[in-house]
This record gives C-alpha cells, sequence and structure tokens, in this order.
C-alpha cells in the first residue's frame, strides 16, 4: 500500500502503523502476549530517522500504542497530548530576524500601535516584548518579510484557544475550552497532539458476534467518504467493510435527510436556529455562547438519527460510525447518543483494518451503497446542509418562511456568526455551523484532504438513487411509528 | 403476521421503496392494518435476492412487479 498516497503526511502514516500493528495482534488475540514488541516493529535496526535516538523513538511508539488501544481513561478529552512526542517548538511570538537590512523607512516601528519597536546603532529593529500585543503589524509592514510570527503550529490551528504551554514547554490541552476538532491533531508536524483510538472496541465487537450471528453489526459511513480512499472505487470500500466482519454499511447521510426534513420545520416554528450536526460546532457553543444554546436545533446528529432507526428495527444490533471526525468520539459517549452509537473510528483507523487484515480493497467486487438522497449526501461539505434545509421547507410546502441560511465554514467563521446573533446583528436566521474548514472533508480524520473534495461529494450525492428527501426517508415510516 | 421489508442498500436501488409503499396501500385497502404489522430492516443478509421481504420470518425475494402478487398469495391467504 506504500507505493500509493493514502495519506497526507508522514506523521499519519506512522499512527496509521501503530494502528495496523495493534489491529493485526488483536485480530489474532496476540495483544498482549506481543503488545511490547510493537515499537520494536516499526523502528527496528540502531539508526533513529525520527528522533535524536531509536529509544527516544520507541518511547514515543509506546505511547502511541496506548492511543491506539484507547488512550489514557482518566482523561476525557478524545484529544490528547503525547508530552514526550512534543518537540516544544519556539513560541517566542513576533521576533525581527537576520533579514532585517536596517533601512530607512522603519515602517514597522511606524505601524506599531504600542511603540514596543526600537532601533540599534545599525537601524536593525528589535522589538520590545513587554509592550509587543502580538498583533502582527510590524511584520505585515516589513518589505523585507524580516520579521517572523513564532507560533506554534498547534497553538495556532487551535481557534478555540485551547493549546498553551506546560512549564515544561510541552502542549497543554485545556478540555474546559476544546472541542475536540482535531484540528491540532493533523498540524502538529511532530505528531504529539493524537486522537484516541476505539478500534480494539470495533474488533472486539465483530469477533464476538460470531459472524453476526450472535447479534449483527453494522457500519454506519459518512458521506464524506465519498472524497476518500481514492486509490479505489466507493463500492470497493464498503465491501472491503464487509470483508471486516461488518454485516452491512448504511448512509449516515439517511440520517441527514430525515434532520434536514425535520430541521427546517423547527426553524419554521421557531424562527431561529443554529445546526446541530457537527459536534464540535454544538460543543462551542456550549462552552461559549451560552445563552446561544437554546436556539441549537433540537435534532439528534445524522449519525444519531440513523442509527437510532436502526436499533428501533433491529435492537440488538450493534453500530459502529465511520466518518473524518475526532469529535464525534466524543459526541458517540454522551448517554442520549451512546444508547444507538456503539463506537466511532475514523477513515484513517478503516484503513489501518483493512490493512490489519491484509485486504486489499482495489482486488474486492462494489458493493452497493445508495441509501440517502442527493441532499443528505451534500451534508458533507460547507454549505450542503442549508441547501437540504431550503429542500426541506420546499418539500413540506413550507412557503410562509423566508430561509436565509448563514452557512460558516470553519470555527472562526462560526465565532463571527455566534457574535453577531448574540447581539441581533445576524443577516440571517439559520447558522450552520461547521468545525472544520470546508466541513466534515476537511475533519481530521480523514486521510488526505484536496481541492477536489467538495466536487467528489457533489458527484456523489447526484449519484444517489433517490432525487428529493422525502423519498429517501419514507423508509422510516414503512410502520407508521416514526415521531 | 410481521412482514419485514429490506431497506437496505441493495434492496433499495432495486425498489424496496415501491414495495413498501404498495404493501402499505395493499394492507389498508384490505383492511389488516391491525392484523399484519409492516416493518423494515437495514440488511437481511441476501442482497443477491432483493428484494427481500420476510413473512414470520420466512424469506422472499419481491420486485415492484411482482408484489400485488406476493401480497395475494403469501399475506392475504395466510393472514
Amino acid at each position: 500500500m506504500t507505493d500509493k498516497r493514502i495519506f497526507d503526511t508522514k506523521v499519519q502514516v506512522l499512527k496509521y502503523k501503530v494502528l495496523k500493528e495493534v489491529a493485526s495482534l488483536a485480530w489474532e488475540d496476540k495483544l498482549l502476549e506481543h503488545v511490547l514488541d510493537i515499537p520494536k516493529t516499526i523502528v527496528p535496526g540502531k539508526v533513529p530517522t525520527m528522533r535524536c535516538c531509536v529509544y527516544k523513538e520507541r518511547a514515543i511508539l509506546e505511547e502511541r500504542v496506548k492511543l491506539a488501544m484507547g488512550g489514557d481513561p482518566d482523561n476525557s478529552n478524545a484529544i490528547q497530548v503525547i508530552e514526550i512526542a512534543c518537540d516544544e517548538c519556539p513560541a517566542g511570538g513576533y521576533e525581527v530576524t537576520e533579514s532585517c537590512r536596517g533601512c530607512l523607512a522603519h515602517r514597522c516601528q511606524d505601524v506599531c500601535p504600542k511603540g514596543a519597536i526600537s532601533l540599534d546603532h545599525l537601524q536593525r529593529a528589535h522589538i520590545d516584548k513587554n509592550k509587543c500585543v502580538e498583533c502582527g503589524a510590524c511584520a505585515r509592514a516589513c518589505p523585507y518579510f524580516a520579521i517572523r510570527h513564532n507560533e506554534r503550529p498547534c497553538i495556532r490551528s487551535c481557534k478555540v484557544k485551547a493549546i498553551s504551554m506546560n512549564e515544561d514547554f510541552t502542549a497543554h490541552i485545556d478540555n474546559s475550552k476544546c472541542i475536540s476538532c482535531g484540528s491540532c491533531v493533523y498540524m502538529c508536524p511532530f505528531g504529539a497532539i493524537m486522537d484516541k483510538s476505539y478500534i480494539l472496541n470495533v474488533i472486539d465487537m465483530i469477533k464476538k458476534s460470531q459472524n453476526n450471528q450472535k447479534y449483527k453489526v453494522f457500519a454506519v459511513v459518512a458521506p464524506s467518504i465519498a472524497s476518500q480512499f481514492k486509490y479505489a472505487k466507493l463500492g470497493q470500500v464498503v465491501a472491503g467493510i464487509r470483508e471486516l466482519g461488518f454485516f452491512s454499511t448504511v448512509e449516515a447521510a439517511l440520517g441527514a435527510d430525515m434532520v434536514a426534513y425535520k430541521e427546517s420545520k423547527e426553524l419554521s416554528e421557531k424562527g431561529f436556529l443554529t445546526s446541530s450536526c457537527c459536534p464540535a460546532f454544538v460543543d462551542f457553543i456550549k462552552k461559549n455562547f451560552p445563552d446561544l444554546a437554546p436556539y441549537i436545533s433540537s435534532n439528534l446528529s445524522p449519525m444519531a438519527t440513523i442509527a437510532k432507526e436502526m436499533k428501533r428495527s433491529d435492537p440488538d444490533c450493534k453500530i459502529v460510525f465511520i466518518g473524518p471526525c475526532t469529535a464525534k468520539k466524543m459526541e458517540f459517549r454522551k448517554s442520549e447518543v451512546h444508547k444507538y452509537i456503539d463506537c466511532v473510528i475514523t477513515f484513517e483507523e478503516l484503513q489501518a483494518l483493512f490493512d490489519s487484515k491484509n485486504i486489499d480493497i482495489t482486488s474486492l467486487d462494489e458493493d452497493v451503497l445508495d441509501n440517502a438522497s442527493y441532499f443528505g449526501r451534500i451534508f458533507a461539505r460547507s454549505g450542503g446542509l442549508s441547501d437540504a434545509v431550503a429542500e426541506g421547507l420546499k418539500e413540506q410546502g413550507i412557503d410562509n418562511f423566508d430561509l436565509k441560511a448563514v452557512p460558516c465554514d470553519g470555527i472562526e467563521a462560526c465565532k463571527v456568526a455566534l457574535l453577531k446573533a448574540r447581539k441581533r446583528l445576524l443577516d440571517g436566521n439559520f447558522i450552520e455551523g461547521m468545525a472544520c474548514e470546508g466541513g466534515c472533508i476537511g475533519g481530521a480524520g480523514c486521510l488526505t484532504h484536496g481541492p477536489k473534495n467538495k466536487a467528489e461529494v457533489d458527484k456523489y450525492g447526484k449519484e444517489a438513487y433517490e432525487k428529493t428527501m422525502k423519498d429517501a426517508i419514507s423508509v422510516y415510516y414503512i410502520d407508521n411509528k416514526q415521531e | 403476521m410481521n412482514v419485514t421489508i429490506c431497506i437496505g442498500s441493495s434492496c433499495h436501488i432495486k425498489g424496496s421503496r415501491e414495495v413498501v409503499d404498495r404493501m402499505k396501500e395493499l394492507v389498508n385497502e384490505n383492511g389488516l392494518s391491525d392484523k399484519v404489522e409492516l416493518s423494515g430492516a437495514f440488511c437481511m443478509g441476501h442482497c443477491k435476492d432483493g428484494v427481500c421481504v420476510t413473512v414470520d420470518g420466512k424469506l422472499y425475494s419481491v420486485s415492484p412487479e411482482t408484489v400485488d402478487d406476493f401480497f395475494k398469495n403469501n399475506v392475504l391467504a395466510k393472514v
């Protein structure tokens, strides 16, 4: 598999190798016996390739193994720092570099609102850290780009400002602020922040099902899967999921159809709503805008909505959500969701599971995956949910409500919209909040992120058998017992 | 009598929604709504034989074209 570009970064590859080793041993019931051998399997020999020596590399791998096995049970967050892997990146803020030429204009000094820049006898700039407020005006003004911003990638990636430095300079996550979106996981160049993995729970669930005889294990896949596993066909990915031992796969997008249908009605009744699909966005509102929490749509997420329906038709079945999202690993543990969703894994972890069983999905015959409508499927990208809510109003003939959707692409855009909504200045009545840029296709648990992903999702949407949400969700109403 | 219709992907693209809609009509037309309980399943593991329908646990293969005959022979005749 290494000849194909499955992942964006080598950090992901390293994480994948650990997950794969852990899973391989778990399938064979040999994990307890061989768990301590995994670091040496991945880093054999004596020549280090990543850190100062192989012993440090292996020590870090031991921590990765723990995360692959579920992580620290005393830490409630699904996102965890591996302290010994943290390279303690420079974090000095704005600093003048050697590129400063000691020019005459001194634009840097002129634009500084705090008078923090002084000049030495060679006319070179110096920043007084006691006065600097990190506004960055000097860096933007310098024609030589001589002022650099030393900010840690993790801190820069964290738009909710949950990451700081410990006294020993390692990264620290404040769980009371963190929304588990995983952007730091994806951004840390040293792989020092990782999401906990529940693959062992999935393997256990599959094994104990005794080939789906004792109970059935279903996979619910997120629609962003259309932009993933590009080296194979989607039908082959679904076939691979069956090969792993799942009984069958259902689209979370069918849950999304239902959500959009109900949400559009709720919106027309209440007049203002925020979406509830993205667990990181919901968590963000609860932690930062508690006054707006009553406006969060009362619907469960698409994941939980479809799983609720599946458990209604088969109460004994087990359901594993497979998606791009690390925040779903928090959502499924909530009591109102856990009764429907038994476990959550990411696309990265699915790839590791395939390879742990030597399943080459490109050699498999394609399975069918077709439950949802176009509208449920395009939830995977920013703007899709808003389109679906508009469709929901149309299909239900609600024409006395004028929808003004505000699709927010990324948590910073969400924050702007929520600030406006709080002050009643928002030009809109429906906030579609997606914590990841681009929507779910930008999720931290994706194998790859690329500019064509949105088009892939739209294409997948258009291939749906059902053309309206109403037709797609009619299956919920077979027994006329749907609430 | 329990009649379960598969609404998984394979059966869905073979017309399970049409089968569901027609079955609901037939049950109502024949006044059987208190005797026949319709329900859905997200896969019955017989994807090649779709649309899969079970009547009190016994598996049948139905299509939108054969649903009327199926109802007559296996539901109406036995209820």
